[in-house]
């Protein structure tokens, strides 16, 4: 099962090759990791998805944990939390004028942004679940997208529960 | 307060840690650390003769003392050859600090003379490690770097120190501080009451149990609690390679060791057992044999301090996070306040059976031979030395013999690396046993194979006047390596066989140590009586053993608890 864990890290040097180490070393999956410092600049905020049995997740939380450098986490996928998720995307997608209408169309449904234009491309800035940024790329031909990047998953429960010291 | 440099803060805070030896070789990065060295009176420094010595002998001193154990090695090569001793203490949680140079920090990535990535090589076999980047980060470094090893679930740590942070033209003020909170690290003590509870009722309810105890127990010295629960329980107990002398081997509920090479008796109990107690063990997969023949009927407690060991590969019905001593003398004070006890015909029954397994009496062998049978030189051993050495070990046959013949009573008289399994530990180990137990008796004992893998440190040895004994069983092979081959490669000996095997007798004397060659049976009693009368000599004793002796009991892989295979009876006439 997919599990999203919101971990925080001591904001240092080599926190960050830790995790990805521990990962590598123990051959656990990493989807995506996005990692940058919290309001306290001494902390990173850690957004990692991954996914395994049950089991294996356990194991995945404990040795997060005995790293030295790991102040708190979080597994926002079990059942007594209620989670929201939110991935960024920027597209940037070839714009001859006749696909023009149409890309302007979709980036409205999809409540998306178009954040730069120039004469053959529009790069459009998307906010939302995974599945949601994917259903975007699958409206368009392959051909017709130059650039995709994403943020990978960013996380946070729901109601007054938090992840802090 | 005083003004010191780094590398006089160095050596003051190992005078004020308290630290006794420190196991080092110098180099260009540790230069100024080494001239503020002679000036730390109380730290002993003692050169070993390659840098994987100084960690398996600040190891050696560590198992041995239960203090955390110093080495200090420069930058580069210096600190890879310090790897495998990092790896070994790492598998074994052991409390080291390990200091190592590093280039000046104006030239930390450029591909310096002698620069490695230590804190990157070190990261995945070290409980913590650090890069010293300002010389007024170093003391608390120090104090955090000796904390994290010996708290919690031991383990080494390695301080990286570039060589311009121990300046010694840069003075700031120095203070000691001895302990220090980290917001991040907090290990768990206390086991939680209710799971403590939990478990001793499902103990008292057990019609087969069995203890089984592991390298935790030695770690976190609960010997004493541990016998007095045992003794009010009246269960068998069984022991892992890493926790032996926890419990005195001469109890009468003494199984002895288990796993791929433990007793028939000791496996037996495994699989029947109704309630499996395990004390500061790790399901390692020499203990447990094929996981899905595991302890089929068996509820399991365990107790450890590190939760990240619980259910890692065998799912456990009630586990207790803590200090292993700390549980234990919880359990009994529980048992002190009831007078409730375990079933008395079930146990009785119980008992008789361990007693029928015992018959078996799987560790005999062929006494009745002119050629030195390992396993007689290992029962000598311990008949000469009453039971009472430090007795470390090389990886091989002959660690397997030393665990199963060499009965030991007491913890930490046991040093081997179990877990990374590493060649050549043995006699740098026995450095630091030796140096940390002057006026004790220590032996290592090794075979031809293993004691090459660090044979430089006879110079240690006899720079620093250390009498260790050494046991050599030498078959010519490296026998374990020998005994898969035959058992499961069809006896093609690829590689097994080592010629040009020196001189042990010219090789100890040409150290200016004293040598000994022993080649039949009725002379290794004497032989070994006259090497250990010998109180102030280092003796290289070179027992020339029968050539293709196999271990038993043995578990195959794949293979249970309950699938052991013992020694032939043609090899026992």
């Amino acid at each position: 099962m997919r599990h999203i864990i919101s971990i925080l890290l001591e904001n240092e040097a080599g926190a960050l090759s830790r995790v990805a180490g521990l990962f590598s070393a123990r051959a656990y999956n990493i989807e995506s990791l996005t990692v940058a410092p919290t309001e306290d600049s001494s902390m990173s905020r850690m957004t990692l998805v991954t996914s395994g049995s049950a089991e294996i997740i356990e194991q995945i939380t404990k040795q997060l944990n005995k790293l030295i450098d790991v102040v708190k986490l979080n597994d926002l996928n079990v059942s007594c939390v209620q989670h929201i998720e939110r991935e960024m995307m920027l597209i940037k997608l070839k714009a001859p004028v006749s696909s023009r209408e149409e890309i302007m169309r979709l980036s409205n449904i999809f409540r998306g942004n178009i954040i730069d234009v120039n004469d053959d491309t529009y790069t459009v800035e998307l906010t939302g679940t995974s599945e949601k940024l994917n259903a975007f790329i699958a409206a368009f031909e392959c051909d017709s997208i130059l650039e995709t990047v994403r943020s990978g998953v960013m996380g946070i429960s729901r109601g007054s529960s938090s992840l802090h010291l | 307060m005083v003004e010191l440099s780094g590398a006089e803060i160095i050596a003051q805070f190992l005078e004020d840690e308290g630290v006794e030896y420190l196991f080092g070789y110098p180099g260009g990065a540790v230069l100024h650390t080494y001239d503020a060295l002679l000036r730390a009176d109380s730290v002993k420094h003692i050169l070993v003769r390659h840098e994987q010595a100084a960690v398996h002998a600040a190891d050696g001193y560590a198992r041995s003392t239960g203090k955390t154990g110093v080495a200090l090695v420069t930058s580069g090569p210096g600190m890879t050859n310090a790897v495998t001793g990092i790896a070994t203490a790492y598998l074994d949680s052991i409390p080291l600090v390990v200091l190592t140079g590093q280039v000046p920090t104006s030239v930390i990535g450029s591909d310096a003379f002698q620069e490695v990535d230590s804190v990157g090589i070190s990261r995945p076999c070290v409980k913590h490690n650090f890069l010293v980047k300002d010389v007024k980060d170093i003391a608390e470094t120090l104090t955090k770097a000796f904390y994290v090893a010996s708290t919690g679930r031991p383990g080494p740590v390695v301080v990286d120190i570039p060589k311009d942070i121990t300046d010694p033209n840069i003075k700031i003020p120095y203070s000691y501080q001895s302990s220090i909170e980290m917001r991040s690290y907090n290990p768990v003590i206390k086991g939680h009451p209710f799971q403590i509870k939990k478990a001793v009722e499902v103990m008292l309810q057990a019609k087969k149990p069995v203890f089984y105890i592991g390298g935790g127990v030695v770690l976190g010295n609960a010997s004493a609690s541990l016998r007095s629960l045992v003794e009010r329980l009246n269960f068998p107990l069984t022991s892992t390679l890493m926790g032996l002398g926890a419990f005195p081997s001469s109890d009468k509920n003494f199984l002895g060791m288990l796993g791929m090479h433990g007793t028939y008796e000791a496996n037996m109990a495994m699989h029947e057992t109704d309630v499996l107690i395990a004390v500061g063990a790790r399901f390692d997969d020499r203990v447990t044999g094929h996981l899905e023949h595991f302890c089929p009927d068996a509820k399991i407690i365990h107790i450890d301090i590190d939760p990240s060991s619980i259910s890692k590969t065998v799912h456990v019905d009630i586990p207790i996070v803590g200090d292993v001593d700390d549980v234990l003398t919880s359990m009994l004070e529980l048992l002190k306040n009831t007078d409730q006890s375990n079933d008395e015909q079930s146990m009785k029954d119980w008992h008789k059976q361990v007693k029928q397994w015992r018959k078996k009496e799987c560790l005999r062998y062929n006494k009745k031979t002119k050629e030195i049978k390992p396993q007689y030189v290992i029962e000598k051993l311990h008949e000469v030395t009453k039971g009472d050495a430090y007795i470390t070990s090389d990886v091989g046959q002959h660690q397997m013999f030393a665990a199963q013949y060499y009965s030991f009573e007491e913890p930490r008289r046991w040093i081997n690396s179990g877990g990374l399994g590493t060649m050549g530990f043995g006699l740098p180990a026995a450095v630091g046993v030796q140096l940390a137990h002057l006026d004790q008796t220590v032996a290592c004992v090794t075979g031809e194979g293993s004691i090459q893998m660090n044979i430089q440190e006879l110079a240690t040895c006899m720079q620093y006047q250390l009498p260790i004994k050494i046991i050599n069983l030498n078959n010519r092979y490296l026998g374990m390596v020998r005994q898969w081959q035959e058992f499961f490669y069809e006896g093609r000996y690829a590689m097994s066989y080592m010629d040009s095997i020196p001189d042990f007798v010219k090789l100890a004397e040409s150290y200016g140590h004293v040598g000994m060659k022993i080649e039949t049976a009725d002379d290794v009693e004497d032989a070994l009586k006259e090497a250990f009368a010998m109180k102030d000599k280092l003796v290289f004793m070179d027992f020339i053993t029968t050539r293709e002796e196999n271990v038993y009991p043995m578990i195959s892989a794949g293979k249970g608890h309950h699938e052991m295979e013992l020694m032939p009876d043609s090899e026992l006439v």
